[in-house]
């Protein structure tokens, strides 16, 4: 096994909200709650959930986007919870992240190259005269010509701006990449050629990469291992196949059964997951998914689950042990 | 090793700003306000070469004449000749009016700016600019007048008052919804400071609306000017602007109404030339409009 890159130990992340001058910010949105989550060098961990389940906040807490409520963040061995913008200006070129909407992700305004070039002129990277020659390099990585350089975002297709934004990452030359729901915007077609590029670009440079997704199916294709989250904790974490085969969580169930089936001969009803999530400003007591989970019994809404191994590599946090 | 095909073949890629431009003259209305605007530019400018007479020689002689060939316009109560002193009105008015657009595009993108992207400062700034946006602008502009005094600056200074908190409002909107875009984003996770994300990603993006807000502030403080001349509280009287010469035509209006017609229709066609090329402007930036032209 490789050595840890990313340690993420009980981290919070807490917004204020509602609020302005007079009300005052009273109620907290726990949009993650004490995630624990580590990332071997070279590894590919899939992290899934619903819109609303803090994944990608999860991301940004780990790339210091944003500052963690409480928890500690750890970046090659180091601690980065609580590090300022100039002190984390060096680790920007160890960690990047690949956006999902490949619209709003690039600025309008600049030429591919200067996107794409952004990076070098941060980090004083190269000399001005041989820049050029590094972006046209970048760009043949994920497939797009030269000439791409001198053209403006709005010439592009969704699938060809992803290729921008994953180039503009690689940039610097990252040992660690946050990619959140990736090709989610894009066309399924299009879907798996990005999605193949991104794995490429992963095994060739030895990428470490936490990526984000709602959509089971793709997890399962990239990851090596996947953490299953639902309202801002974290369900299930197990070996990307594992999951698959031998799911232990009532939701990772629930997620699983309804992914479509493609085989009209093995077609079953699509399990539907009844009820919608619940607000995080309110979340239900004990566990949070028990409104949702035909399983619950009474103890679900007095225990809070904690994470428990339950066979090497394969954690789930459910108190039942009797049903899957 | 591209396996991508590039939209098209086109040797040049036009920037955005360009493209926009090209369709901002295609529509009629925005090309002739373009001419017009143009026109009182060429006036205004070249007043001092090819304005007929000198806006200060009188001819009573000749007062109160009617248009005629040698004055286009007629001339007023002292024998001027109220073409010539147009051209110097448009002078003036349009001083005004980009000083007012530079000075209130300046501050108010800055405060703008500021309030978007530095939450804390936004609920003072903001309340700020809401307090001086419920005077009425002439109001506001009175009171700012009375208390400054009568010279070019000061109409300038206080003009720029009460238009900084529009310009102000629109850069702080702008700013809200762009810093929301993941490309803000991404310059910050690639390790950009502050001040590089607002000149390099978030002013250029600005540019455009203010752009359009400027143009309305350019026709609202050429309208604001002359109502603060005509009132008697603008620049003083003896200089020829296109409000005070509506003021002092007011009691000879029965007889030369081309007295008060000059300079009135100087402001109407000036003002609307710059709303439709204000709205062309809109128009051409919206994306949801964009398909129809």
């Amino acid at each position: 096994m490789n050595p840890v890159l990313v340690e993420a130990t009980d981290v919070t992340v807490s917004f204020p909200s509602g609020g302005g001058m007079l009300r005052g910010g009273r109620m907290a949105l726990r949009a993650v709650d004490r995630l624990n989550l580590s990332i071997a060098a070279g590894e590919v961990v899939g992290l899934v959930g619903e819109s609303g389940s803090g994944k990608t906040t999860a991301g940004r807490a780990v790339l210091r986007l944003l500052e963690p409520t409480s928890g500690v963040i750890r970046f090659e061995g180091a601690d980065i919870t609580h590090l300022d913008k100039p002190a984390l200006r060096p680790l920007r070129r160890r960690m990047q992240m690949i956006f999902q909407d490949p619209y709003s992700s690039l600025n309008p305004r600049l030429k591919v190259r200067d996107i794409v070039e952004e990076a070098f002129v941060i980090h004083g990277i190269g000399t001005r005269r041989d820049r050029p020659e590094r972006v046209a390099e970048l760009l043949g990585r994920v497939g797009l010509p030269a000439e791409a350089m001198e053209r403006y975002p709005h010439e592009f297709s969704g699938g060809q701006r992803q290729r921008i934004g994953i180039a503009r990452a690689l940039a610097v030359e990252p040992v660690f990449v946050v990619a959140d729901e990736p090709v989610s915007a894009l066309d399924v077609s299009v879907q798996a050629q990005v999605l193949n590029l991104l794995l490429d670009l992963q095994r060739s440079l030895g990428l470490a990469m936490l990526f984000i997704a709602h959509d089971l199916a793709v997890v399962q294709y990239v990851s090596d291992r996947v953490v299953v989250m639902y309202l801002g904790r974290v369900m299930e974490v197990a070996p990307a196949e594992a999951i698959y085969r031998r799911p232990m969580h009532p939701y990772t169930v629930a997620l699983l059964e309804a992914v479509p089936e493609p085989d009209p001969a093995m077609r079953r009803p699509l399990a539907e997951l009844p009820g919608e999530m619940p607000s995080p400003f309110a979340p239900p007591s004990g566990c949070v998914f028990r409104t949702r989970c035909r399983f619950a019994v009474a103890a679900c809404e007095r225990i809070e689950p904690v994470l428990v191994e339950v066979s090497p590599g394969h954690s789930k946090a459910c108190i039942r042990d009797d049903i899957l | 090793m591209s396996d991508v095909a590039l939209p098209n073949a086109r040797t040049r890629s036009a920037s955005p700003l360009l493209l926009l431009l090209g369709r901002l003259v295609r529509r009629r209305l925005v090309l002739i306000s373009l001419f017009i605007l143009l026109i009182m530019l060429v006036a205004a400018v070249g007043a001092s070469w090819i304005a007929p007479y000198s806006p200060r020689r009188m001819d009573i002689a000749h007062r109160l004449a009617a248009p005629s060939a040698a004055h286009w316009f007629g001339t007023d109560e002292f024998g001027r000749d109220v073409l010539t002193r147009c051209m110097y009105g448009a002078q003036l008015s349009l001083t005004v009016g980009f000083l007012v657009v530079i000075a209130s595009l300046t501050c108010g993108t800055v405060l703008g700016v500021v309030s978007g992207y530095v939450r804390q400062l936004d609920g003072l700034l903001m309340r700020i600019t809401d307090a001086l946006m419920a005077f009425p602008d002439i109001l506001l502009a009175i009171a700012l007048m009375a208390a400054l005094g009568a010279s070019l600056t000061d109409v300038v200074i206080a003009l720029g008052t009460v238009y900084t908190p529009r310009v102000a409002r629109v850069a702080r909107g702008a700013t809200l919804v762009l810093r929301e875009l993941q490309f803000i984003e991404a310059a910050e996770a690639l390790g950009a400071s502050g001040r590089r994300v607002i000149v390099v990603h978030l002013l250029p993006n600005l540019a455009s609306p203010l752009l359009v807000q400027g143009t309305f502030v350019f026709a609202f403080s050429i309208l604001t000017e002359a109502a603060l001349s005509f009132l008697g509280a603008g620049v003083p009287p003896t200089s020829p602007t296109w409000g005070n010469m509506i003021a002092s035509a007011q009691e000879y209006m029965q007889n030369a109404s081309w007295l008060i017609l000059a300079p009135g229709l100087c402001i109407v066609l000036t003002v609307l030339a710059l709303q439709a090329v204000g709205d062309g402007l809109r128009d051409a930036l919206d994306p949801r409009l964009r398909r129809l032209t």
